[in-house]
Parts: structure tokens; C-alpha cells; sequence
């Protein structure tokens, strides 16, 4: 009774895209196992709209995305369980994964599958973890838990707004305070560049006069109980505050987009290895961990900006998950490093067995820097496998390459993949 | 009429009216905060002291053994978390030897046992992370950690189930005494006492002022700490000390009860009775002084760094007397080890209390509490009953630490319950984790808007529910 072939941890757009592509491989017995009450994740509270455009070419909100793919689960008739947390996952002697949940439909209790699925997204950065001096009072908000108060729970919660740091949900939500009446005075940004995406910044603050202010960070917060205002200083290229540049911008609201982390607790309790530049699971080409049967897939392996991609991604992690259950664990083959380079800050997957490569092998990363007129280069030894002529890229925005088949075939040691200054 | 009133509801106000109510007394704890354990109580380093370090023949020194020895029994019988983690305290200069040595003396004549004195190699033995450049260190294996809220909330609900009355938010304007009773003028009204204990924290020179014509000054000595994820917890087992210097035991690096690691605090003395503001020096020197001590401490693990105030008075020890004004009692100065002997503190101003009128035993006294449920802390089958009574345990509300709908309802619902999101954080540990409320906050706002029949809006962080704010915005 508790035993499925394939578990998904996660039941947001990884989970579901993935228990999709699952069971289009064969794969009935299987379970999507979300702790909030309804499937969709973080895209119930996302209700902009730019979802969608890859996927299904046209521009849906977050919630409409999510109920396209809740839509299939239903009617692909997967089973998924609400309010149901996973507490636990381990290895079994017989190879098998013991999931242990509690929901107050089963209580605690182990379910065991064949493969699982790790789909559980990310979390916000809070202001604890970036040691901004000063009060702690009321109104210090990380922009997603804001969004979700105004976006789900309709309140009110401030009338004028700074925003610390220009992640995408940052830029969304000071688009989403200005419409709900409430005045952005700032948006302050530590880096010399922003770290959401362009379209972000054009529609949400510059069609909004909010000024962006690079290289500035917030140095002190004020107010006892309720928050009464935030100093902004300049930064220096240590990002260290410079003395005297601090400017006082009275504010009843501070919310902060600084940053997403994948939350692997649970990935680190099963003893699945973690890249500490993505804090994700380090991953083959067929998205599978260091653990043989465990697979990630969206913002829990690395922080996607764009939902159509966690999508693709996890279809592909679903079928490799699938494949799995069905032929066994593949013989390895050869496996072979992929490198980050120069101006590459990591790349998904960081190894490929060469066994057990698609016709396509994807290759995501996001660059340390802004980079214009340049080359992506993927090379093996002195063999190139791709260049790509890039007019800019930035750190906001994920890449993703493509490797065929036949490129991979002809290498035998590892893969470098940097970016090259182009002379013009 | 009250027979005792109480000002201050931290954790020295607490166990005194937990004391007190042991006696057929009517006792009323006034506090103008939204909730018990608001102040100095709430922001410190939850050490339970083995009490080498107060100078033998003082307050400080008794009070702190007495404390320090009565705790364990308390944290079962009231159901707060506790454990004798032991302590060191670390010498880096061959020089300093002599002050662990007088450390140790200091030890057997304030009556503490398991005080030893090892070598650099011993201790890094036993505590591997330790800095190598630690030459010597005093051992102590009574000092132990506890959760300083937990355990004045379990005060405060012993003495309210005990008949105790707590009047919160509520601030004290005004004391004036006739003919040995006392009137005290509140922001809501007048209440009258045969006996008045000041055990306002860093206010309490304010209080005993409006009563007494001696002079008494509390200073504010400011505390700045930086916790980190429960991932970093096992860096240490043992509460790491420095030698003391003046301005107070140094920079201190800990595991906590709830298996946090906990660094801090700075010493600095100031003016604002309210500032409990972090400042980038404050952060900077705890890293920096907590890095003496301990190789590799994971501040990148950072998940929230605060300030506490720790009421310091002019007399270099607690004092805790009868004022020139019978009838009123001062318990001011609880700098540290204050958290260590508020249960001493307690019996302590019981006895003072008895000096001054008749106390006589209550039959019905409860002399145990059961706290919130945490439910991580169960084993499964446990977990299961519960859940089968009340399915609310089976929904986690706070994923970091695990604590379901249950608890914040418990939290909520029970006597004394919490009314804030700050509230709920320190009676179940919702949003106290890495992700620091981000997720959970909506929720816990939602259970107390119902509770309190409020929009989710007008659910405050700390502080009370302010309909004036809301008229403001209407």
C-alpha cells in the first residue's frame, strides 16, 4: 500500500512537470507529495503575468500556469497528496527510498519508492543571513512572503516602500506595491548590476520612475517596534559601505530580494552531495544525484529565472526517473567532469556519463559578471565542441546550451565550459 | 487591593510571582509590554552559570550557585528545555594563568563542584574546533544551557496557575504609598498593593525613583549576538568562554538548548533604555572576538544576529532589598548571572516578602506545568496519537523547525498565549529557523488574526494589537 515506483517531492511546476513526463514514460504508480493545501507552488502567488511563452507560447500569470499543469496531473490522474511534508529521506538495504511524511490524513508514516523525485524549490535569503545592522522591527518583509501576504491574504502591509536588492521578485512586487497604492521610493542593489532580468526592470521599475540604485546597500534600520525608515549608502568595488554616502529614506516597509536558496535540507539528511555554488545537488546529464534513483529538477537544484525552463527541465528529469524504474540502474559508463571556466559561475549537470546521453544534452549555467561581445566556448582537451558569438550576457539570465550526440561522442576527458573576450 | 504587585514580567518578576503564589496571596504581575519575557529576559545568552566567576560573599556569587543548582529540577517539574552542557574558559597567555587559578578559587569557596583546570592539548581534546593558540582552560561541568524563554513563560504560567493576575501592556506611571499601602497609577487605571517588588530591568531605577529618595542607576550595557543554523550547532558542545576583562565575560561562543550556535556578546554601555539595535562594529567584533576562540565558527550560516540590554547597576551587585520605603522591594542590577538566579531571585524576594508580612502555605499550590508540545521532539508513535486526536499536529506550519498547527495553536490558545508573531516564535520556535518566518509568517498571522478576530494586517510582530493605527489608516 505505501510502496509507489517514483515519489515527487515538490507538487509546484518542477513536481508536476515531472510526474507528467513520468508517467508519459510509463510510469503509473506514482505520487506527488506537496506540503501546501493546493498544487502550483510559488506560482499561485505570482499573479503577473510572462509565464509561459516557451512552454505554451502565449503570456499566462503564475496561476495560470500552474493550473495548466494541475490540469494534466488531474487528468492524467496522478495521485497527489496536500498538506502532506516529507520529513525524512533515506536509502533502504533493498535499494529502495523510504520517504517519511506527515500530513494529518496519514500522520507520520514511511511510504517507499523505486526512484523520487526532489522538487521542493527555494527559499528566500532573510535578513538574519545578510547581517544588516539595526532594529528588527515590524515591517521587514523578504519579497516573496510580502507577495504572498498582499497577492494571497489581500493585506495591506505598507504604504511606503525600500526595496533591498533587484532579485525578479523584488522588481515584481515594487510594480505590485506601487499598484496597490503604496509608494517605492528605491530599489537598492549591492552589485554594480541588477540581478533580476532586463524585462523585469523596464516594466516594474522604469515604467514606474522607481529609481534603481546600483552598488548601494542598506547599512541601518530604524524604528523600535515598527519600522520608520532604512540608511542607503554607496558601496566601494569590495562592496564595503562608504563612509558618509548613507541617506536616510524614511520607509514603513523594507522588503528584501536578495537572493534564492535551494532548500536541500531534506537532500542533506539523505546524504546527497551539494554543489556549494548553487547550493543544488550535484547532478549527471540525466538531472540524477550522487544517490543512484534520486533525481532534482527546478529551484531546488539550481534557481531558474524562468518558469518554462524549470518545466523542461523536469519533464527531462521525469523521464530519466522513469527510465530508471523501468530498464534499472544503467551500467555507468564513462563519466566525464564539466568545468566551469572563465565567467562561469557553475554549470548543471556537472558531470555526463557518456552511457547514458540523450541526442541532446542540456548544459545551464549563469555567468559571474556582465559580459558583452563574447564567446560561450565549450571545449574537451583541444577539442571544441560549441562556440557561441554572445553580444551580452548577464548573471540574471541562465543559459542553456545544447550538446549533440555526436559532439559528445568523439570526446574521451573532461569538459571546459568558459567565456572567451571576442576582439571585435 | 493586591497584597504583592509585581513590575516586570521577565523572568525575575516571573519567578517571583511564581514564588509568591505558592502562599494564599493576592499577587499581579504588571508589564508594559504585549507579553511575559519582552526585555533583558528575552535577549541574552541562556547560560545556566556554574558560578565560579561571581566574587565569593556577594548576591551575585550565592544567588547564582542557588540558581545555578535549582534549575535542572525546575526545567522538568515546569516542562523548559535545559542542559548541563558544561563550560570552559579559555586563557590564551601563559601570563594569565594565575586568573583561571583564582577562577578555581573563586569556585570552591562560592561552592561549586566539577571546576578543574586543564591544558591547551586537554581541551581541544575535548573540544576539537578550539583555536590553537588556547594555552590553558578552567572546565566546568555544571554550567549548562537553557531556552530563557521557555523558561520565564513557564514561570509566568506556573504563578497565573496559581492565581496570579498579569496585567500586560500596561505601563506604570506613577507610584505613590499612604499610610503602607501603595497606590500605583497605570495607563489604565490605579491598582493598590501592601507590598511592591520593582523588577523592571533596565527601567527599574525609573520605578524605584517614583518611589524612593535614594539615588539608583541603571546603565543599559548593550549586548550584540549572531546565531547561527542549527547546521552549525555542533561546532562546539561546550559554552566557550574568555578570561573576563572588565566590561564582562568577552565574547562567548555556544551551542544552544534548541541546538543552534549562538556567538556573543559585545559589552557597550548606553544611554537609550530602548536601543536594542545591532550596529556593523557590534557584528564585526563578535565575529572577530569569537574567532579567538573557535577555529572556523560558520558565520556564513548566519541566520538572524540581535541585541539585548543587560541592566546594569551601580553597586557592582544585584540589589536586591527592602527600600528605604518599607514595603517596597528593589530586585535591580540583574545584570548576569541573572538569568542563572532569577529561580533564587524569586525565593529570595519570598523571603524579604515574609519579613514584612505573615506568608501561609496554599493547599492547592500546582508546583508542575506542561508546556507547548514540540512535537519534533516526540517519537513516532507519539506523534501518531496525537495527530489521531487532534489531526492539526499532523500540518507543519514552520518547515525549518518543524512545528505544526498544533503547537501554534496550543501557543495561541493557552493561558498567557501569545498575541504577536513574536509571540508564537518564542513559545514554539515558528520562524526561528534559517528561513526566519518567511514562509510560515502568513499562517501564524492568520491563526492570530482569528483568535484575535483582526484582519491579517493588524497582526503585529512584537507589541500590541493598536486600534489607533488602524483608525489611521481607515
Amino acid at each position: 500500500m505505501n510502496k509507489y515506483d517514483l515519489i515527487v517531492i515538490g507538487g509546484g511546476p518542477a513536481g508536476m512537470a515531472a510526474a507528467l513526463s513520468a508517467k508519459k514514460a510509463g510510469i503509473n504508480d506514482l505520487l506527488i507529495v506537496e506540503r501546501d493545501s493546493v498544487l502550483g507552488g510559488i506560482l499561485n502567488q505570482c499573479i503577473h503575468n510572462g509565464f509561459g511563452l516557451h512552454t505554451f507560447k502565449e503570456e499566462l500569470t503564475g496561476p495560470e500556469y500552474a493550473e495548466r499543469y494541475s490540469d494534466m496531473v488531474k487528468q492524467e490522474e496522478i495521485p497527489y497528496e496536500l498538506n502532506t511534508m516529507v520529513l525524512s529521506l533515506e536509502q533502504t538495504e533493498d535499494g529502495l527510498k523510504a520517504v517519511t511524511v506527515i500530513s494529518p490524513k496519514r500522520g507520520v508514516q514511511t511510504l517507499y519508492a523505486k526512484a523520487v523525485i526532489l522538487a521542493m524549490g527555494c527559499r528566500e535569503r532573510p535578513r538574519g543571513a545578510l547581517n544588516i545592522p539595526g532594529f528588527r522591527p515590524q515591517g521587514v518583509y523578504t519579497a516573496g512572503t510580502a507577495q504572498k501576504l498582499v497577492n494571497l491574504e489581500g493585506a495591506k502591509i505598507g504604504k511606503q516602500v525600500v526595496i533591498l536588492g533587484s532579485g525578479d521578485i523584488g522588481l515584481i512586487m515594487a510594480r505590485r506595491m506601487t499598484l496597490e497604492g503604496a509608494k517605492v521610493t528605491a530599489v537598492a542593489e549591492l552589485m554594480p548590476y541588477s540581478s533580476g532580468l532586463k524585462r523585469n526592470i523596464v516594466q516594474c521599475l522604469d515604467d514606474f520612475g522607481i529609481p534603481l540604485l546600483l552598488s548601494h546597500t542598506v547599512v541601518d534600520i530604524k524604528g523600535r517596534e515598527k519600522l520608520e525608515g532604512v540608511y542607503i549608502a554607496k558601496v566601494d568595488e569590495k562592496l564595503r559601505p562608504i563612509e558618509g554616502t548613507e541617506e536616510y529614506y524614511p520607509c514603513d516597509t523594507l522588503l528584501l530580494s536578495c537572493g534564492l536558496i535551494p532548500e536541500n535540507e531534506l537532500s542533506l539528511g539523505a546524504g546527497i552531495e551539494i554543489d556549494p555554488r548553487t547550493n543544488g545537488a550535484f547532478v549527471d546529464e540525466s538531472l540524477e544525484t550522487n544517490i543512484s534513483g534520486v533525481f532534482a529538477c527546478g529551484n531546488v537544484l539550481h534557481v531558474h529565472d524562468l518558469v518554462d525552463f524549470v518545466s523542461e527541465e523536469s519533464s527531462r528529469a521525469g523521464a530519466s526517473a522513469a527510465e530508471y524504474i523501468l530498464s534499472g540502474d544503467r551500467q555507468k559508463g564513462r563519466v566525464i567532469d564539466v568545468n566551469a571556466g572563465n565567467g562561469v559561475r557553475y554549470t548543471v549537470p556537472c558531470r555526463i556519463d557518456l552511457n547514458k546521453t540523450s541526442e541532446l544534452t542540456h548544459i545551464r549555467f549563469r555567468v559571474t559578471g556582465v559580459f558583452k561581445n563574447t564567446a560561450i566556448v565549450v571545449k574537451s582537451g583541444d577539442k571544441e565542441l560549441l562556440r557561441k558569438r554572445t553580444q551580452i550576457l548577464v548573471p540574471s539570465e541562465m543559459v542553456d546550451l545544447l550538446l549533440k550526440k555526436e559532439k559528445l561522442s568523439e570526446i574521451d576527458q573532461s569538459i571546459d565550459v568558459y567565456i572567451e573576450e571576442v576582439q571585435k | 487591593m493586591y497584597d504583592v504587585i509585581i513590575i516586570g514580567a521577565g523572568a525575575v518578576g516571573c519567578a517571583a510571582a511564581m514564588e509568591l503564589s505558592k502562599y494564599k496571596l493576592r499577587i499581579c504581575v504588571i508589564d508594559k509590554e504585549s507579553d511575559v519575557c519582552e526585555g533583558t529576559s528575552k535577549a541574552n545568552s541562556a547560560i545556566v552559570h556554574a558560578g565560579f566567576d561571581a566574587k565569593p560573599g556577594t548576591l551575585k556569587a550565592e544567588l547564582n550557585v542557588r540558581g545555578s543548582k535549582l534549575m535542572k529540577k525546575l526545567s522538568e517539574k515546569l516542562d523548559f528545555a535545559y542542559k548541563q552542557n558544561g563550560a570552559m574558559v579559555l586563557c590564551f597567555d601563559e601570563a594569565d594563568a594565575g586568573k583561571l587559578e583564582e577562577l578555581k578559587q573563586r569556585a570552591s569557596i562560592n561552592g561549586v563542584e566539577g571546576v578543574s583546570i586543564i591544558s591547551g592539548d586537554e581541551a581541544r581534546k575535548l573540544e576539537p574546533s578550539l583555536s590553537d593558540e588556547v594555552k590553558a582552560a578552567l572546565l566546568a561541568n555544571t554550567s549548562a544551557i537553557v531556552c530563557p524563554f521557555e523558561m520565564t513563560l513557564a514561570f509566568a504560567e506556573n504563578a497565573y496557575a496559581n492565581g496570579t493576575e498579569f496585567r500586560l501592556s500596561e505601563k506604570v506611571s506613577a507610584i505613590s504609598n499612604k499610610d503602607g499601602v501603595f497606590t500605583v497609577t497605570t495607563d489604565k487605571g490605579e491598582l493598590t498593593a501592601g507590598i511592591v517588588i520593582n523588577a523592571a530591568g533596565v527601567f527599574a531605577d525609573e520605578i524605584h525613583s517614583m518611589v524612593s529618595a535614594q539615588p539608583m542607576k541603571i546603565t543599559p550595557r548593550r549586548g550584540e549576538y549572531m546565531l547561527m543554523d542549527k547546521a552549525a550547532g555542533s561546532t562546539v558542545s561546550r559554552t566557550i568562554f574568555q578570561l573576563p576583562t572588565k566590561m564582562g565575560k568577552g565574547i562567548l561562543v555556544t551551542p544552544t538548548v534548541h541546538g543552534n550556535l549562538l556567538a556573543g556578546p559585545t559589552a557597550e554601555d548606553i544611554d537609550d533604555k530602548l536601543d536594542v539595535a545591532t550596529t556593523r562594529q557590534g557584528l564585526d567584533e563578535v565575529r572577530a572576538k569569537g574567532s579567538l576562540s573557535v577555529k572556523n565558527i560558520p558565520f556564513n550560516k548566519v541566520i538572524t544576529g540581535f541585541s539585548g540590554l543587560r541592566a546594569v547597576g551601580d553597586t557592582g551587585d544585584f540589589i536586591i532589598r527592602e527600600s528605604d520605603v518599607k514595603g517596597f522591594i528593589d530586585a535591580a542590577g540583574i545584570e548576569s548571572p541573572g538569568l542563572t538566579s532569577a529561580p533564587a531571585i524569586g525565593e529570595y524576594l519570598c523571603e524579604i516578602v515574609s519579613g514584612i508580612i505573615k506568608l501561609e502555605k496554599k493547599d492547592n499550590y500546582i508546583d508542575t506545568r506542561k508546556g507547548v508540545v514540540h512535537f519534533g521532539t516526540l517519537t513516532k508513535e507519539q506523534q501518531n496519537e496525537l495527530i489521531a486526536k487532534d489531526p492539526s499536529y499532523g500540518r507543519i506550519v514552520c518547515r525549518c523547525e518543524g512545528v505544526t498547527e498544533g503547537e501554534i495553536l496550543d501557543a495561541i490558545n493557552r493561558p498567557l498565549g501569545a498575541r504577536t508573531l513574536d509571540g508564537v516564535k518564542r513559545r514554539t520556535r515558528a520562524g526561528m529557523g534559517r528561513c526566519q518566518a518567511g514562509f510560515c509568517s502568513p499562517t501564524t498571522m492568520a491563526l492570530i488574526a482569528q483568535k484575535l478576530g483582526i484582519s491579517i494586517a493588524d497582526v503585529r510582530k512584537t507589541g500590541a494589537f493598536d486600534a489607533d493605527r488602524r483608525q489611521d489608516d481607515e
